[in-house]
């Protein structure tokens, strides 16, 4: 299958070698009389790198606001204060264990909540959700985001507390009872109702970033599951999850922080009584809750100083579970070959 | 072994633009068969109304028969179960980025539900070599990933996850045509290989290839089938003004 013969254009000799330049035309001139931007190009460059510079200082500050600030507590408990279950303020004798314990199990019951409803939200409205719907519905997810924490704490004391202790825990009681995570007695509020009001609150971040690295997979990974003989589901699972994982974990991360820093509404609903139990149903204390409940009424230093130390063991609980967190996306993605975009 | 694609007046749309109309051929088995016309006559959508990959876009709209073998395509089956049946190659490679070379391979089995090891092992050696990609990849197998191959072999990988389900019929959407002329002349050798045991659907944009690898070449035009004949017929003695005029360049 040969064409015709190509017919090649001979090459000119270059008639001049640019010796004698023409007069400069006006774009040229404008373009020359910029010079090398050399200095812009610079200072963009630092001017960024003192955007990311901030980041640390502001990290580093109140880190060592936090440390200087609880140095009585520090000095006087060491590192029991993160161990003891006391909460004593009349002896001055304090713990911040039930705190941790409170913050923990709300945030990991509001995970193993939202999670699941999260990402099959983002699936519906990536995956399989009809033109129309598509808009209003991830209006109505983002609009959740928007809502203050105390207009969900008042909704959880009206409308989810009463649910909980009248038909949901009743439930829970009857059939789950024999396990020990949710016996009497039933109070409504308390870790669960802490749990679900904080998986609603993060929920909508988790499903709207979901649906954005879901968004992201390119179509011809769909297509090519597709054409193997999957079904929807088997397609979703191999051609999109399988490639968001890494931002899908990165959202649930986000939204565990959220969790975990979120006051009011758990404030609200969680108890406020420092227990450590594995009663769900049982009242609870979280470590933000205590600093927003207590600050004001702390007269002493030495109280002041706790509650400053339960700051500084939040700050450290974060950074604890990030940093597991991304140990998990490493050792789920260590088996996996490195990927390549 | 392959089975032969019957075609009967079938009629596709995009949303309200009629992609497809009144196509009616017979795509012999065990045999290479060549798609070609200009951008946008309909040759992608014909090989994707095969296995009912058309109907996957919601705005897509098809009537008609299709078999292969003896399955009415749209009657008897769902499009899961055709697909099963159909392997596909598409136009830019698509390997899965986040699995090795052998899980690439292995998918489409391990999707159905397949774990026989000792069989997923001869089917992935069996499919590479198949694909003439074996000795390249043979001792990263497990370790990269099939992100990590250059274009040609990203695209031979994608063949061999096509052929690891045994499928009756290959269907290939410009394959070569993301790649450069070695890769190219790579795949077309391949396909010389692999048209006694399947049944092959090539849409192409390269005439030269459409007479190196087919022997049977179909001419699209405006979404109509203009000539369907022997490729040598095609491209020594076309039937229409409207092929002589393509083949010789005039137009497209």
């Amino acid at each position: 299958m040969s064409g015709p013969p190509l017919e090649l254009t001979p090459t000119p000799e270059p008639s001049s070698l640019g010796t004698e330049s023409p007069a400069p035309s006006e774009i040229r001139k404008f373009l020359t009389s910029r010079g090398s931007s050399a200095i812009s190009d610079r200072a963009f460059r630092w001017i960024m790198l003192l955007c990311a510079l901030s980041i640390f200082a502001i990290v580093a500050l109140i880190a060592v606001e936090l440390v200087k600030s609880s140095q009585l507590t520090i000095s006087k408990f060491g590192l029991s204060f993160f161990f003891k279950s006391a909460w004593d303020p009349v002896n001055a004798n304090f713990g911040a264990l039930p705190f941790i314990f409170g913050t923990l199990t709300s945030s990991f019951l509001a995970l193993l909540l939202a999670v699941p409803l999260a990402i099959g939200v983002a699936i519906f409205l990536t995956e399989m959700c009809p033109k129309i719907l598509r808009g209003p519905l991830s209006f109505l997810t983002e609009l959740l985001a928007a809502i203050p924490s105390v207009v969900y704490g008042f909704w959880a004391i009206f409308v989810l507390v009463p649910i909980l202790r009248e038909r949901v825990n009743p439930l829970l009681i009857k059939a789950l009872g024999w396990t020990g995570f949710f016996s009497g007695p039933n109070f409504g509020i308390g870790l669960l109702a802490a749990g679900v009001i904080l998986a609603i609150m993060i929920l909508p971040i988790i499903s709207s970033l979901t649906r954005e690295v879901m968004t992201a997979v390119p179509h011809t990974q769909r297509e090519a599951v597709l054409a193997l003989g999957a079904t929807r589901w088997e397609m979703i699972r191999m051609g999109v999850l399988r490639n968001a994982r890494i931002g899908i974990v990165g959202s649930v991360i986000l939204g565990l922080g959220r969790a975990l820093g979120e006051t009011m509404a758990v404030t609200m609903v969680i108890g406020n009584s420092p227990v450590i139990g594995k009663n769900l149903l049982g009242l609870g204390y979280s470590m933000a809750s205590v600093i927003a409940n207590e600050f004001s009424e702390a007269s002493d230093d030495m109280y002041r100083s706790a509650l400053i130390e339960i700051g500084l063991a939040l700050f450290l609980v974060t950074i604890v579970v990030n940093g597991l967190a991304r140990l998990l996306v490493w050792a789920v993605t260590r088996g996996a070959p490195p990927r390549v975009t | 072994m392959g089975v032969g694609i019957e075609v009967s007046n079938l009629n596709a749309w995009y949303s309200t633009n009629h992609t497809l109309q009144d196509i009616n051929l017979h795509i012999p088995a065990n045999q290479a068969t060549a798609l070609i016309g200009p951008s946008g006559c309909g040759k992608s959508t014909f090989v994707r109304c095969i296995n009912r990959m058309h109907e996957t876009n919601p705005i897509a709209k098809v009537t008609g028969t299709v078999r292969i073998g003896d399955i009415d395509v749209y009657k008897d089956a769902s499009p899961v179960e055709i697909r099963r049946r159909i392997g596909m190659v598409f136009q830019r490679p698509n390997p899965f980025p986040t699995m090795s070379i052998y899980d690439n391979v292995a998918s489409g089995l391990r999707l159905n539900g397949f774990r026989n090891r000792r069989v997923l092992d001869e089917v992935v050696e069996r499919s590479l070599i198949q694909a003439a990609l074996f000795e390249e990849v043979k001792n990263d197998l497990k370790k990269k990933s099939g992100a990590s191959l250059s274009g040609g072999q990203q695209q031979r990988l994608c063949i061999a996850r096509a052929l690891a389900v045994d499928p009756e019929v290959l269907l290939m959407d410009e394959p070569a045509s993301a790649l450069d002329p070695v890769s190219t002349a790579k795949i077309e050798d391949l396909i010389f290989q692999l048209k006694s045991q399947y049944t092959i659907v090539i849409v192409t944009h390269n005439m030269q290839q459409a007479a190196r690898v087919a022997e049977r070449t179909g001419f699209f035009l405006n979404g109509r089938l203009v000539e369907f004949d022997s490729t040598h017929k095609i491209f020594t003695n076309p039937g229409d003004k409207r092929t002589e005029d393509y083949i010789t360049g005039r137009f497209g």
